[in-house]
C-alpha cells in the first residue's frame, strides 16, 4: 500500500525494491552475451552461409536482426522469470497488489524503443533487399540493382515439370541439365518458366527466385568458394515437385571455361535444334512448332497448345 | 443445442475425421496401379517392354479410358499391365522396347530431343540410331519421352503411324523405339516421366495423366 510519503512498502512493511534497475541488472548480462553468441558463434553458421556474395549478405543481415532482436527476447524472458520469482504467492499473503493506473514514463520508454527497432529495421531491410542482399531473390525483368564491374556470365534457368535446364548464351547457347559456375565471376540468372510456376533454390549460393512462364526473372549472384550447390523448386508445382533437384558445381575459371568448351562440341547437334535464345519463350511463338504441326496433321493438339474447344479443367 | 443434439454432433464429427483418415491411408497403401516385376534377370539383363496409347479400352482402364498411357507387359504372364511401375535388379543392363501407338506430340524443350543416358548415347528407331532427334521438325517425329532425371536418362519416343485409342493395342501399326541403360547400385525407387506436356484438355498439357501413377509417370523401384 502506498504510505502518506508516496513509497511503497510490501505486506511486512518494508520499502519495495527498485524492480526496474533489478531488472534491468539481470537482462543487460543475458542480452550481452546472447549478442555476442549469436555474432560470433552462431552466426557464421548461420543459413544460407558464406558460399556467394549474395548469401554473405543475407547471412549479415540475419545476424543483424537476431542481434536486434535477441535482446528484446531476453527482457521478456527475464521480466516473466523475475515476476515469477519474486512476485510469486506466498503463504498467508492475502492482499492485493497496489492498483496501477498506468505510468507515463514506462509506456514512453516501451513505444520509443519498440518503434525505433521496428522502424530502422524496416529500413534496413528495405536498403538490404535494394542491394546486393536482395539481389538473389529475382529483381523481374528491370533489376534495380546491378553488380559493377562488366558484363556478368549469362546463365538461363529454364523451369519445367519436373526438371532444370541450364541455357549458356554466351557460349553459343547451349542448353544442359547441368549447372555449372566460375568462382569469383559475378553471375546473372534470367529465371524463366515452359509451363507452371516454379521457383529456382540454388542454397548455398543465396539464391531463390521465382520462375515464371514468359517472366524474366533476373538474380545476381557472385560465387566467392568452390563446392556443390544444391538445387531446388521452392514453389509447389505439381506430383514430382519434391524431386525438382539438381547439384550444381561452382569451379575455378579455368575449370569452368573447359567445361564450356567441351559442352559446347558435345552438344553442338541438339544446339542447332534449339530455338533462338531469348528471355522467355512462348511455345505458341515458336515458329517451329508450326512444322510439327503441319506434318502431323495436328490442328493445335499436343505440346500443350490445345485449341478453345478442349476446356482448360475438365 | 441440447446436450444430447452436441454429444451426436461430436461423435459425427469424430467419425468423420477417423473415416476420412483411414480412407486416405488405405487408398494410399492400397491403391494405385500394380507393379510388374523384372527382378529375375537373366545373364545380367532384363527385357523391358513397354507401350504408350492415345486412349484406352474402358474396359481395361475405367478411371480414365482418355487418357494417353503407357502400359508394361509382365514378363510372366505376357499380357499388358496398365501400370507405370516396375521392378528391376540393381547393377543391371535393362533393355527397354517401346512401342509407339500414340501420334506425335512435339516436345516443348528441344532439350528433351536429345538420348542421353542410354547404353552408347544412342536409341534405334526401328533399327536406326538416333542421337538427336528435332522433335518439331523431323524427319523422326516424336510422341513421349522416357525420362528417368536422377539417372540423365531421356530418350524421346519415335512417334507412331497411326493412332491407336483402344489399348493396350496388338496391331502392328506402331513405331519401336529401343535402348538399353544400366540400372544404379543403390536400391530405391527412382521416378520416371514423360516430357512432353500431353495431358490433352488440361491446361497446357499438364495435368491429368502427367501427375498421375498409371498413365505418363511412375517409378523405377530397383533391389538389390
Amino acid at each position: 500500500m502506498p504510505a502518506a510519503d508516496g513509497t511503497v512498502a510490501d505486506g511486512a512493511g518494508r520499502p519495495e525494491p527498485n524492480h526496474g534497475l533489478r531488472i534491468f541488472l539481470l537482462w543487460l548480462p543475458v542480452a550481452l552475451v546472447a549478442d555476442l553468441l549469436i555474432w560470433f558463434v552462431w552466426g557464421p553458421h548461420l543459413p544460407p552461409g558464406a558460399m556467394s556474395t549474395s548469401a554473405a549478405t543475407q547471412q549479415s543481415a540475419i545476424k543483424i536482426m537476431s542481434v536486434m532482436a535477441a535482446p528484446v527476447m531476453a527482457l521478456v524472458l527475464v521480466y516473466g522469470a523475475y515476476a515469477l520469482v519474486v512476485w510469486r504467492h506466498r503463504e498467508g499473503d492475502d492482499e492485493d497488489g497496489p492498483p496501477i493506473h498506468g505510468n507515463t514514463r514506462v509506456s514512453v520508454t516501451w513505444i520509443g524503443v519498440t518503434s525505433v527497432i521496428v522502424l530502422s529495421l524496416a529500413v534496413f531491410g528495405t536498403v538490404e533487399l535494394a542491394g546486393p542482399a536482395g539481389a538473389g531473390a529475382g529483381e523481374g525483368n528491370t533489376p534495380i540493382w546491378r553488380p559493377s564491374g562488366g558484363t556478368p556470365l549469362q546463365v538461363q534457368v529454364i523451369g519445367q515439370q519436373w526438371r532444370w535446364t541450364y541455357r549458356y548464351p554466351q557460349f553459343g547457347g547451349f542448353e544442359t541439365t547441368s549447372l555449372m559456375l566460375p568462382v569469383g565471376e559475378n553471375v546473372q540468372f534470367n529465371i524463366t518458366s515452359l509451363d507452371v510456376i516454379h521457383s529456382f533454390w540454388a542454397y548455398q549460393l543465396g539464391v531463390k527466385a521465382d520462375a515464371n512462364p514468359d517472366i524474366n526473372n533476373v538474380a545476381y549472384t557472385k560465387p566467392e568458394h568452390t563446392g556443390q550447390v544444391q538445387v531446388r523448386c521452392a514453389e509447389l508445382c505439381g506430383l514430382w515437385h519434391a524431386d525438382m533437384t539438381t547439384v550444381g558445381q561452382v569451379v575455378s575459371l579455368s575449370a569452368f571455361n573447359a567445361w564450356t568448351a567441351t559442352a559446347r562440341t558435345q552438344l553442338a547437334a541438339l544446339t542447332k535444334e534449339l530455338p533462338p535464345y531469348t528471355l522467355t519463350y512462348d511455345p505458341n511463338a515458336v515458329a517451329q512448332l508450326g512444322k510439327v504441326f503441319q506434318k502431323a496433321g495436328l490442328s493445335g493438339a499436343g505440346g500443350g497448345f490445345y485449341g478453345s474447344q478442349y476446356p482448360v479443367q475438365p | 443445442m441440447s446436450l444430447a443434439a452436441r454429444v451426436t454432433t461430436l461423435i459425427v464429427a469424430v467419425l468423420a475425421v477417423v473415416g476420412g483418415v483411414i480412407f486416405v491411408v488405405a487408398h494410399y497403401l492400397l491403391g494405385g496401379p500394380p507393379t510388374v516385376d523384372f527382378a529375375a534377370a537373366t545373364s545380367g539383363q532384363v527385357n523391358v517392354t513397354m507401350q504408350t496409347d492415345a486412349s484406352s479400352d474402358p474396359a481395361t482402364v475405367p478411371d480414365h479410358p482418355t487418357w494417353v498411357s503407357y502400359f508394361i507387359k509382365s514378363p510372366a504372364s505376357g499380357s499388358w499391365v496398365h501400370t507405370t511401375l516396375f521392378q528391376v535388379p540393381a547393377h543391371t543392363r535393362v533393355n527397354v522396347t517401346i512401342l509407339g501407338y500414340d501420334g506425335s506430340t512435339p516436345v516443348r524443350n528441344q532439350v528433351w530431343g536429345q538420348v542421353s543416358g542410354t547404353t552408347g548415347g544412342v536409341a534405334d528407331y526401328g533399327g536406326k540410331p538416333v542421337k538427336t532427334v528435332n522433335g518439331w521438325n523431323g524427319p523422326y517425329l516424336i510422341q513421349h519421352t522416357f525420362a528417368i532425371p536422377s539417372l540423365n536418362l531421356s530418350v524421346p519416343v519415335e512417334a507412331g503411324p497411326a493412332t491407336c485409342t483402344t489399348g493396350p493395342c496388338t496391331n502392328n501399326q506402331h513405331s519401336t523405339t529401343t535402348f538399353s541403360f544400366m540400372t544404379p547400385a543403390q536400391p530405391g525407387a527412382y521416378r520416371w516421366q514423360c516430357f512432353v506436356p500431353c495431358g490433352l484438355s488440361y491446361l497446357d498439357g499438364n495435368g491429368g495423366p502427367m501427375q498421375t501413377f498409371g498413365y505418363m509417370t511412375g517409378n523405377m523401384q530397383v533391389v538389390s
